[in-house]
Formats: structure tokens, C-alpha cells, sequence
């Protein structure tokens, strides 16, 4: 029972981890840019697609791992410049809309390019196979995506509590104008941003190639997984993403393992939760 | 009206903003009748103080006490049925709607008429009757179709104040009614206040940064100083005060 | 006003002359139009009047569809049980969904609207044994009107075109009379200034809440129109895809007039039918009109139309 517990629980902080890269980029992005990026799903879902297409082009993972999301980062850097930055000072149901209609276009676009049928992406070789943990064949991808989440998480907060960079994207995360006359070029920080945002997404895309069936539909599911999470942690905050995206991991592992008939439930039963007893989110300000 | 009785009574109160204290342990009173007027240097913490009292913050510490009832802490829209009502710094109005249906809206709200859903809005007579005569208070009659969007800036402050007046509140704040106004806007404003005094059982509470419609309309003063309240009385007794004087590096008062 | 009055009595006149003249593939289509219409004038008061940009109208539409579907089905119910049906469900779950939504800011909502209709479009799409799942429900005879103890059908497509006008139309004028009312003004307060609308003593929270359902349950009747015209209730009801067509229709439409979103509705049906003659991918091209009327034509998206005293058209 016990070693059940914990394998449960590893795959929870392992889808954990995934989550929480995408909820990072989205978090962070309306955090600095008030933005609420809609097609964040997308481009986790393109993330998985070019490392699927790099690794039919080049037959190597590693490759995709970093041509991908970088890829992905320069779509959302040219979606940045070229319509984002047209409506940042109009009214808010503009900058929806505008996302929203990338969410369409890119879902299309996925579909119009590599067809609507499911395509899987094996492990690199390095990572393939299965680890015994607790006397049990755990995949050891599994292990590296659930080393990688941490690794990940704590550059990201060294970059944002400890660089002079960082420092400035929260002080302009927590007051544009006040960054702005302290000398921050603004306009360059949120397209830099937006690719750093679009980048997470990408990355997180194809880490979850060879773990997820690649498909149509993998945008929709993240982007709702994903809201959930900073609904939880509190929109806007960095923490938060972390915490609320292992919190629907862990429930999600279990809920899969002990509910399977409503385990699709879960993460709304939560949410539903969050907006009853504490709106804002754990992390989120209070008014 | 009896003067003596105490409108507002604001209590110890303290309002901090993580580290940074805004209020300190502000105790004033307000009486009913008494025009009164919170005054200040920048960042005095005026508009803070107003925020408390309307509702939109909560205070750190202390309670606000209207007309004998703890308000602290309660939502603004509830704030209107107890009598309480406000005006903002930053034109805070209905933009895309005209002048009547600005003040309309303010008395749809009060008189409870939003439960009608299916009685056209023009079949409410008497509403569109008050409205007629707080635009004839406001000098807006003639404008009262054109969409506010449209208005020069001293008629939409008037429409700012007006909509602070549609519930015939008991007590009003003003927060800084001529902010931004020409000296010619200016003088409608403060004769507008003058005449309201005295046709209306409303008490106000007024701030502001032009000394001269504080001087012009107020029977009390009270200085607020880097979120302390540093000094209150009668206009001729705050014009002599020395630390109000420094307060204000002896620029301001007039 | 007088003249919009005049237009719409002329539009009305050849609505209903409309199958005297026309083959019914254009019956059908009108029918469609109609339907969708109402569903696009049911989002619009939460858009347009009270400023709630909702990603998720469709769940409301879909619930009243099957619903519908349900009672023709399995009961053989008249339109008019099936309508009550959609209706009570979709208000339900609008009553719901609205309540948890509403408790944040218009980002927030955005979100959750879009989340929460998706868990519907999940719900339906994975239960089976109860919604037919992908295949959605199907195989139910023509829908049926009881009146006066007789049964009519409503099978013919012209029968049903007159049916759903009379419906729409009627549900139209409904909405329109919410919209005039002391409450449609304090949602407009509330889409142009809701904080001060809060400050004035209006419960935020609560009208928006109001606003939703009554939402809910006109896009619920629009569905419930739609699955006996399409003989079929199935998932894709309640999908995104669908929700963004209502949201498209109003802009297209205009938002800030009444009809706006059901001269939308007819600007859609249009512009796909001239599309899908070139390609199936349909969604990229809605995507894409979206992006070009954002920044191009973002007045026309938020801008008010001259209009005089409280009268949207």
C-alpha cells in the first residue's frame, strides 16, 4: 500500500512538473504584461509537435528538446510584436479576443499541418527503459521529467530572486509605470517576456512528446489544466504556479488511481473549491 | 439639524500597505450639519483615508463609525443604503452613457428599482422626476441627452459629484470635487457646494488641494500630515497654526 | 428609432414571406440563422450590456440541445416540454457556473468561463452510456407541437421555420424588453464602470450573477431549438469552437445594438458558406477575422453608436 502511495504520488509531481512549466510561462506573462495569453495551450501543444517533426527530421530527441520550444518562444515573440503590442493600452476584452483568435488559428494550423490523427514520440535512448523504484518498474523518463520540474524551478527562482534581471521583470511585474520611469524599456521587456513565456510552454510541450500522445487536442486540455493551477495558486504569482500546479498533480495522480470514474472531476471539484473559500488563490493578494 | 450630534466617528484607525503605513492611528469626528474639510499636503494620505471610510479598504486597525453603526470592513455598494456616499478625484463616471442616464443609474441603484426587468425604465415616472431636478441643482438640464463622454472636463466633474448626490446621502465625501478645474469651474463648483449645504439635510466632507473653496465652504478643518492627523478646527484657527504652516512649508494656505 | 423600427417590420415581413419565395435550402439556413441568432443575443447581454466577455456561452446551448434531445427522445415530448426542459437545465447550470464565476474580476472570468464550459463539453463527451458520447444522441423523430389537444408535426422545414421565427422572434423581444428595463441600464453601468456602479450600491457580484443566467437560459432555449432541427445533439455543441461563434457574430454584428448580434448571426453564415466552398479548416478563418477586426476595427468592437436616450436599435 504504501509503495502504491508513492508511486502515485510520483506520477502526481510528475505531471506536477509539466504543469508547472506552462503555468509558469502563462503566470509570468500576466504577471509582467496584465496579458492573459488564451493560446498557451497552443504552443505547448506546438512544442510537442516540432519535437515530434525534429524527431522524424533528425531522429534525435535532444535536438528536439532544444530546437522546439525555441522555436515556439519565436512564434510567440512574432505574435507579440506584430498584434499584442497594436492593443496594450485598449481595453482589456481586446487583448482576450486577440488571444483567444491565436487559439483558433494555431489549433487549426496543427491540424492542417500533421492531421488529426494521434502520433507518439519514444524516449531517447538515454532515457528509455524502467528504473526499480520501491521494487516496482518505474519509466525512467518519468524520473528525469520529475528531476528536471525542481531543476527547472529553482533556476527559474534564482533568475527572478537573485539576477538583477530578474529583479527588474518583478519590479515591473509589480508596478509597469514605476519601471518604466526608473529607466526599464517597457516595450522590449514584454516582448522579451512573451518569448520567455512562449518558450516555457514549448519546453513543457516537448518534454510531454514522449510521454503523452500528441495530438489535436492537447492544447485544450493543458490550457484548462493550466488556469486551473493559477486559479489555485493565485494568477500572477510565481509561487503559486509551482504550488498549485503539484497540488493538481498529486490530486490528479490519486484521483486517477482511487476515483477513475470521476477522476475527470477532480481538478474542477477543486477549483470550484479555491473560488468558494479563497478566490485570490493561495498565493494571490488579498484586496 | 442638531449640531452636536456625531455623524462619523473615525476611531484609531491605521492602514498599512505591506511595510509601508499609510494612516497612523487617525481619530476625528464628524458633526451632522458641520460642513468639514480634510486638507493636506501630497501623500498626506487623504484619499487613503477616504478609501477606509468608503469601503474600499480595510483598516489595518480601528473602526469607522457611522450615525452609531461599525462600517469598516463593509462592501462599498452597501455603504449607499446606510447613507453613505462619495465622490472620486479621478472622473469615475458611466463614459458611454448620457448625463440623465448617468444619474439615473445612481437612483435606479438606491430606490432598488434594478428588480424590474421587464417595466420599461421609462415607465419609472418618478425616478426620471429627481433626476429632472438634481440636473437643475447641477446646471446640466439643457445637457442632459448629450453622452458624457462628450463633456468638458468641469461638466463631468459636476456629473462626478452629481452621482454622489443622487441618494441623498446623509453624508457625502468629496474627494478633490475641482481637481483639475479652471478658476471658472472652480467658482460654479464652490457656489454649487455652498447652495447644496444649505438646501440639503446632506453633512459633507469635503478634501481638496485649493485652499480657496476650503476656506470658501468649510465650517470645520481638519489636517492630515503623512497619514497623522495633525491638527482640526476652525478655518481661521488652522490659518494660524503654526505646524500646519510647516506642514505645508508655509506655500499652500492662504 | 422610428426608422429602425420601420426596418425591422420590413425584415419581419420578409422573414416570414421568406419560404413563399425561396427554395428550402435557404429555409433551412434562415432556420439556422435564427437559432443561432438568439443564441448570439443571449451572449450579447452579458458582452455588449454588461461587459463579460464569456468563453464558454455554448455549455448553455449544448445543455439546452440535449435536454431537448433527451425528452423527444425517450419521452416523445412536444417542443414545449423539450424547450421547458432546456431550459431548466441550462438555467441550472448557468445559475451554477455563474455563481463560481463571477466571484473575481473579468480576467478570471474569462478563464473560468472557458474552463467550466469545457468541463461540460468533457462531461458530455466521456459519459457514454448516458450521452452517447461522441455520437451524441440520435434517432429521434420529427419534433411535434400540442396545441389545443392537437398534435401537429413539425417535421417539414418550412413548418419548422415558422415554429423557430415565432420562437425567436418572441424570445428576441423578451431580451429586448430585459434590456430596457431599470436593470439593463445598471448593466450597462456595470460594463462601462463597474466599480463605480459599486459604489453607487449596486451588488456587483449579484447582477452580473443575474445577467448570467438569464443568459444561460436563452442560450439553453436556442439549443433546445437546435437539436430537434438538427435531429442530432452531440458534443461539438458545447465546444469552444462553438462558443467563440456567438462571440464573433456579436462583433461582427456590432455589440452595442440590440440586433446587432442576430445581423451577425446572418454576416457568419455568409461569410462560411463562401469559405467552406475553399476549405474545411473553418476555425483559422474565424481566428483570423477576429485578429484583423481586433486591430483594425477595435471602435467598432467597443465603440457606442450615437444613439438617443436609453435605446440600443
Amino acid at each position: 500500500m504504501m509503495e502504491t502511495l508513492i508511486i502515485t504520488a510520483l506520477n502526481g509531481l510528475s505531471l506536477g512538473t509539466l504543469l508547472f512549466l506552462i503555468s509558469m510561462g502563462l503566470t509570468t506573462i500576466f504577471g509582467v504584461m496584465g496579458v492573459l495569453n488564451f493560446a498557451h495551450g497552443s504552443l505547448y501543444m506546438l512544442g510537442a509537435y516540432m519535437c515530434l517533426q525534429a524527431m522524424r527530421l533528425f531522429h534525435n530527441f535532444w535536438l528536439g528538446l532544444l530546437v522546439a520550444p525555441l522555436a515556439v518562444g519565436l512564434l510567440g515573440m512574432a505574435i507579440e510584436v506584430q498584434f499584442l503590442r497594436k492593443i496594450y493600452d485598449r481595453h482589456l476584452t481586446l487583448q482576450l479576443l486577440l488571444t483567444f483568435a491565436f487559439l483558433l488559428i494555431l489549433d487549426d494550423a496543427v491540424r492542417i499541418l500533421w492531421g488529426a490523427g494521434y502520433h507518439t514520440v519514444d524516449p531517447p535512448r538515454l532515457l528509455a527503459g524502467t528504473l526499480r523504484v520501491l521494487g516496482r518498474p518505474y519509466p525512467v523518463y518519468s524520473l528525469f521529467i520529475l528531476v528536471l520540474g525542481p531543476a527547472v524551478g529553482l533556476a527559474l527562482w534564482a533568475f527572478f530572486y537573485r539576477t538583477k534581471v530578474g529583479m527588474i521583470v518583478r519590479a515591473a511585474a509589480m508596478d509597469r509605470e514605476m519601471a518604466s520611469s526608473l529607466g526599464v524599456n517597457v516595450p522590449k521587456l514584454f516582448t522579451y517576456v512573451f518569448f520567455f513565456g512562449s518558450w516555457l510552454a514549448g519546453l513543457g510541450g516537448a518534454l510531454a512528446a514522449p510521454l503523452r500522445a500528441i495530438g489535436p487536442a492537447m492544447g485544450e486540455k493543458i490550457i484548462i489544466e493550466s488556469f486551473i493551477v493559477v486559479v489555485i495558486g493565485g494568477l500572477g504569482s510565481f509561487p503559486g504556479a509551482f504550488i498549485g500546479a503539484m497540488i493538481f498533480g498529486l490530486f490528479d495522480a490519486f484521483g486517477i488511481h482511487f476515483v477513475p470514474r470521476i477522476h475527470m472531476a477532480i481538478p474542477f471539484i477543486l477549483l470550484a473549491a479555491v473560488l468558494l473559500w479563497r478566490p485570490r488563490g493561495l498565493f494571490g493578494e488579498e484586496i | 439639524m442638531e449640531r452636536d450630534e456625531v455623524i462619523l466617528e473615525v476611531q484609531g484607525v491605521s492602514k498599512a500597505f505591506n511595510d509601508f503605513l499609510a494612516l497612523k492611528d487617525v481619530t476625528l469626528k464628524l458633526r451632522k450639519g458641520e460642513f468639514s474639510a480634510l486638507i493636506g499636503p501630497n501623500g498626506a494620505g487623504k484619499t487613503t483615508l477616504y478609501n477606509v471610510i468608503s469601503g474600499k479598504f480595510r483598516p489595518t486597525r480601528g473602526k469607522v463609525i457611522f450615525l452609531g453603526r461599525e462600517i469598516q470592513g463593509l462592501p462599498p455598494h452597501r455603504l449607499v443604503e446606510l447613507g453613505l456616499s462619495r465622490s472620486f478625484q479621478i472622473t469615475n463616471i458611466f463614459l458611454g452613457l448620457s448625463v440623465e442616464e448617468n444619474l439615473l443609474c445612481a437612483l435606479i441603484a438606491y430606490h432598488h428599482r434594478g428588480r424590474s426587468l421587464l417595466k420599461p425604465l421609462q415607465a419609472h415616472r418618478d425616478l426620471y422626476e429627481e433626476a429632472e431636478i438634481l440636473l437643475s441643482q447641477l446646471g446640466l438640464l439643457e445637457k442632459k441627452d448629450i453622452p458624457v463622454r462628450n463633456l468638458s472636463y468641469g461638466d463631468k466633474r459636476l456629473v462626478e459629484v452629481g452621482l454622489a448626490l443622487a441618494s441623498r446621502p446623509k453624508l457625502l465625501l468629496l474627494d478633490e470635487p475641482t481637481a483639475g478645474m479652471n478658476p471658472e469651474e472652480t467658482e460654479r463648483m464652490i457656489s454649487l457646494l455652498r447652495r447644496l449645504s444649505e438646501e440639503m439635510e446632506t453633512t459633507f466632507f469635503l478634501t481638496e488641494h485649493d485652499m480657496k473653496v476650503v476656506f470658501s465652504v468649510a465650517d470645520r478643518i481638519f489636517v492630515l500630515h503623512q497619514g497623522e492627523l495633525l491638527a482640526e478646527g476652525a478655518p481661521e484657527e488652522i490659518r494660524e497654526n503654526e505646524k500646519v504652516r510647516e506642514a505645508y512649508l508655509g506655500g499652500a494656505i492662504a | 428609432m422610428r426608422v429602425q423600427g420601420l426596418l425591422g417590420i420590413l425584415v419581419l415581413l420578409a422573414l416570414i414571406l421568406l419560404p413563399s419565395f425561396l427554395p428550402i435550402y435557404f429555409v433551412l439556413l434562415f432556420t439556422e440563422i435564427l437559432i443561432m441568432g438568439l443564441f448570439a443575443l443571449s451572449f450579447n447581454l452579458l458582452f455588449g450590456y454588461t461587459g463579460l466577455l464569456s468563453f464558454g456561452h455554448a455549455a448553455f446551448f449544448g445543455l439546452g440541445g440535449y435536454a431537448a434531445a433527451f425528452l423527444i427522445r425517450d419521452w416523445g415530448a412536444s417542443m414545449a416540454l423539450a424547450m421547458l426542459a432546456g431550459v431548466i437545465v441550462a438555467g441550472a447550470a448557468a445559475v451554477l457556473i455563474g455563481y463560481l464565476s463571477v466571484r473575481l474580476d473579468e480576467i478570471y472570468f474569462a478563464m473560468l468561463t472557458l474552463g467550466f464550459g469545457m468541463m461540460f463539453f468533457t462531461l458530455v463527451h466521456q459519459w457514454r452510456e448516458v450521452t452517447g458520447g461522441s455520437d451524441g444522441i440520435t434517432g429521434f423523430g420529427s419534433p411535434t407541437l400540442k396545441l389545443f389537444g392537437l398534435t401537429l408535426s413539425l417535421g417539414h422545414p418550412v413548418h419548422y421555420y415558422y415554429f423557430a421565427l415565432a420562437v425567436v422572434v418572441g424570445s428576441s423581444y423578451l431580451l429586448w424588453r430585459i434590456t430596457r428595463s431599470p436593470f439593463g441600464l445598471l448593466l450597462l453601468s456595470l460594463r462601462e464602470n463597474p466599480e463605480r456602479a459599486a459604489f453607487l450600491g449596486v451588488d456587483v457580484r449579484r447582477y452580473r450573477w443575474f445577467a448570467f443566467v438569464i443568459a444561460g437560459i436563452f442560450a439553453g432555449l436556442a439549443g433546445s431549438l437546435f437539436s430537434p432541427f438538427d435531429r442530432m445533439a452531440s458534443p461539438t455543441m458545447l465546444h469552444w469552437t462553438k462558443s467563440a461563434e456567438p462571440v464573433l457574430m456579436s462583433i461582427l454584428g456590432g455589440a452595442n445594438l440590440f440586433l446587432g448580434p442576430m445581423v451577425g448571426a446572418a454576416i457568419f453564415f455568409f461569410l462560411e458558406h463562401i469559405i467552406t466552398k475553399f476549405t474545411t479548416s473553418w476555425m483559422i478563418f474565424l481566428g483570423a477575422i477576429l485578429v484583423l477586426l481586433v486591430i483594425f476595427f477595435p471602435e467598432g468592437i467597443l465603440g457606442t453608436v450615437v444613439r438617443r436616450g436609453h435605446g440600443k436599435g
